[in-house]
């Protein structure tokens, strides 16, 4: 088993500066009390005005106001974490968050999928940065050496054994993940590297430290099975932005909109599964002593898809036709229904390779503009009555015709008087009689008939009745 | 002296010389499936990756029988036949006796503004064989958009207009005009060619 370790070094940071139109801007993590605010994290171009993490927002604002301030979220940056969970899910299957701000997943036996190693990293290196977020990985033959690895290098992959012992016996005490008190005593002992402590004999290390202490080791050189958790995929896809700003335009809506369906898709890919339904919701800013309901735009699909850009036009075109009554707050997105994605069938040699838009596609595009019920099939119902015989669906297998009578290609939506002097019957009466099980009970006799003009129309006259109704046209 | 020179290909095409022995038509793309009406046009059919305008007297005057079988022939080749906006509602059973796959039939219900966008959106989109389309209050700017988007997408365009739109210009690739009585084509337009001058008979035994 072949081990990765992708330490995100400023995850809350990344997950921050992704949501914001111009990542150039100075920008600062702050957290603290209230009393005494903190720099949590600060992005390069505000490191290059002189601020660091760590500082007081005083001290800060003595120096420079031109930055701009967040506050710092822990569920946030842990919903960043369980999102990167979900991407990494997509390489393997066991991915583990034992560690904060750390996804540790086994790669060797995706290697058939993904390449071997240096192409795998590379390839997660890319999309890790296309995602926005920096990055450190490390591979080593068991979780715990890859994590404290990660400490102090990037990009090394160590796959055996021996290989494993040397990088570990030049590691320094202090970063291998052992307790704080116990890496100062071992230094204090004048034992620096982990050559040192491994050079001592092991009952003399079981008589001074604690046990958890030898343990560690062990694990940490794969003599000891270490067990983790596996991260399981939630069912749904639930997210949200906050927006610094209130926002009255659906174009100024646009770009978190993006930035969370390309997560969507990110979720969707891990899971192997497809989107068919989501909402979102714009959350308004309350008026003073009133609740303001959420704004809910429902995104429905007649099939299960999953690719970032046609979701975001879909979504964009429905929340265009949306009315947004106030100010926005935030956006959030929920997807509960996801079923399986089938990728949809293609031919090899298409008639027509110049082919830009599915039909899948662009009927999702012609139902976010037009309505769900826009575009519509046509079947053929086995029932004599013309108002019946057309369902808005053609079935997989079409009923075979019994019958070949003449019907007219088009048909009437209601049935029209026809009063107009000079018609000619060319064939006819034809009774239809049918329906009086269902209450729409008919008893008509149809005739072929011929307009002066010359066009043809298929007209009745009810029994009993002796107005003629157009019903059809033979076009 | 000619005042440019004309390829000999584009004479011949444009049949504006007489020669001896017919030539043999060469395969159309898109035969209509009326012998007849094929013999007339330049193309032996419809011109491909075009708008084709077809004008009646009033909706229900044979522009179905005309195009039937073409749009049998392409749902029986998997294209996808797209209504927009129809004036009446299409019977099934007499468009599947006609032919047509209706697995392969869509019907788009639009407003007159939001029907031209559907148009065009099924035309540029080039995932569909035909698009039949009722224009009544449309300009010369939209017909030339529709025009553009069928060559884009590589689809062919159906345009059904009434008799009164043949006064005025149209950048459509083929104009055809059915007169119920006596029933025939006459073409008012067509790329490639003069319109042939004596109409087409048009038989009406349906």
């Amino acid at each position: 088993m072949l081990w990765a370790c992708v330490l995100l070094p400023q995850l809350a940071l990344d997950g921050v500066m992704r949501r914001r139109e111009n990542p150039e801007e100075p920008l600062a993590l702050i957290s603290g009390t209230a009393q005494r605010r903190v720099l949590q994290t600060v992005n390069p171009a505000a490191r290059a005005m002189g601020l660091r993490a760590g500082q007081s927002l005083t001290a800060a604002h003595a120096m420079t106001r031109e930055f701009a301030t967040v506050e710092y979220d822990p569920d946030e940056t842990e919903r960043w974490h369980r999102l990167l969970a979900a991407w990494a899910y997509r390489f393997s299957s066991h991915v583990s968050l034992k560690y904060p701000r750390v996804l540790l997943m086994e790669v060797e036996s995706s290697f058939g999928l993904f390449g071997p190693w240096p192409v795998f990293e590379a390839r997660l290196r890319q999309e890790l940065t296309e995602l926005g977020f920096t990055h450190r990985i490390v591979a080593a033959p068991n979780p715990l050496a890859a994590r404290m690895l990660a400490n102090a290098h990037d990009g090394l992959a160590v796959t055996d054994g021996d290989t494993l012992h040397e990088v570990l016996a030049q590691m320094p005490v202090n970063r291998i993940g052992l307790p704080t008190e116990v890496a100062t005593a071992l230094a204090r002992m004048g034992l620096h590297r982990v050559r040192q402590v491994q050079a001592l004999p092991r009952d003399t290390l079981a008589r001074r430290f604690p046990a958890a202490v030898l343990q560690h080791l062990d694990t940490l050189f794969g003599r000891r099975p270490m067990g983790l958790e596996c991260y399981v995929p939630p069912d749904r896809f639930d997210t949200r932005i906050e927006l610094n700003f209130d926002v009255e335009s659906h174009q100024a809506l646009l770009f978190p909109l993006k930035r969370m369906i390309a997560d969507l898709a990110v979720f969707l890919a891990g899971r192997d599964s497809g989107v068919q339904r989501f909402v979102i919701h714009l959350e308004h800013v309350p008026s003073v002593g009133s609740v303001a309901p959420d704004t809910q735009i429902p995104v429905g699909l007649l099939s299960a898809e999953r690719e970032a850009n046609m979701l975001f036009e879909l979504a964009r075109g429905r929340l265009e036709q949306a009315e947004v009554p106030s100010p926005v707050r935030a956006l959030r997105l929920q997807a509960k229904d996801l079923p399986a994605f089938v990728p949809t069938h293609r031919e090899l040699f298409d008639d027509r390779p110049q082919q830009t838009m599915p039909w899948e596609q662009l009927r999702e595009r012609l139902r976010a503009r037009l309505g769900d019920e826009a575009v519509a099939g046509l079947g053929f119902n086995a029932d004599h009555r013309p108002e019946h015989a057309s369902l808005p669906a053609c079935p997989n297998k079409p009923l075979a015709l019994t019958h070949k009578v003449p019907r007219p290609g088009w048909l009437l939506p209601e049935p029209e008087l026809l009063t107009e002097p000079g018609l000619r019957v060319l064939a006819g009466p034809e009774r239809i009689e049918s329906g009086w099980w269902d209450g729409g009970d008919v008893r008509r006799d149809y005739y072929l008939v011929e307009t002066r003009n010359g066009q043809r129309g298929w007209a009745y006259r009810s029994v009993g009745d002796s107005s003629l109704l157009l019903h059809g046209w033979f076009a | 002296m000619m005042g440019a020179v004309v390829s000999l290909d584009a004479l011949l095409d444009e049949r504006r010389i007489w020669k001896g022995r017919q030539q043999v038509a060469s395969v159309a793309a898109q035969p209509t499936g009326h012998a007849a009406l094929d013999a007339a046009l330049p193309m032996g059919g419809w011109p491909p990756a075009a708008m084709t305008e077809v004008l009646v007297a009033a909706n229900g005057s044979g522009e179905l029988r005309l195009m039937w079988p073409t749009l049998a022939r392409l749902a029986d080749s998997g294209e996808r036949i797209v209504l927009v906006a129809p004036p009446y509602l299409p019977y099934a059973q007499a468009w599947q006796m006609a032919g047509i796959d209706l697995r392969q039939l869509s019907i788009i219900h639009a407003n007159e503004r939001d029907a031209l966008w559907a148009v065009e959106q099924c035309l540029r989109s080039g995932s569909c064989g035909a698009v039949l389309c009722w224009p009544t209050k449309v300009d010369d700017r939209a017909l030339r958009r529709l025009q553009v988007a069928a060559e884009t997408g590589e689809t062919l365009a159906f345009a059904c207009r009434g008799n009164e739109a043949a006064a005025n210009p149209s950048p459509a690739a083929l104009r055809i005009a059915i007169d119920v009585r006596p029933s025939q084509l006459r073409v008012l337009k067509c790329r490639g060619g003069l319109a042939p001058s004596s109409p087409v008979p048009f038989t009406a035994d349906a």
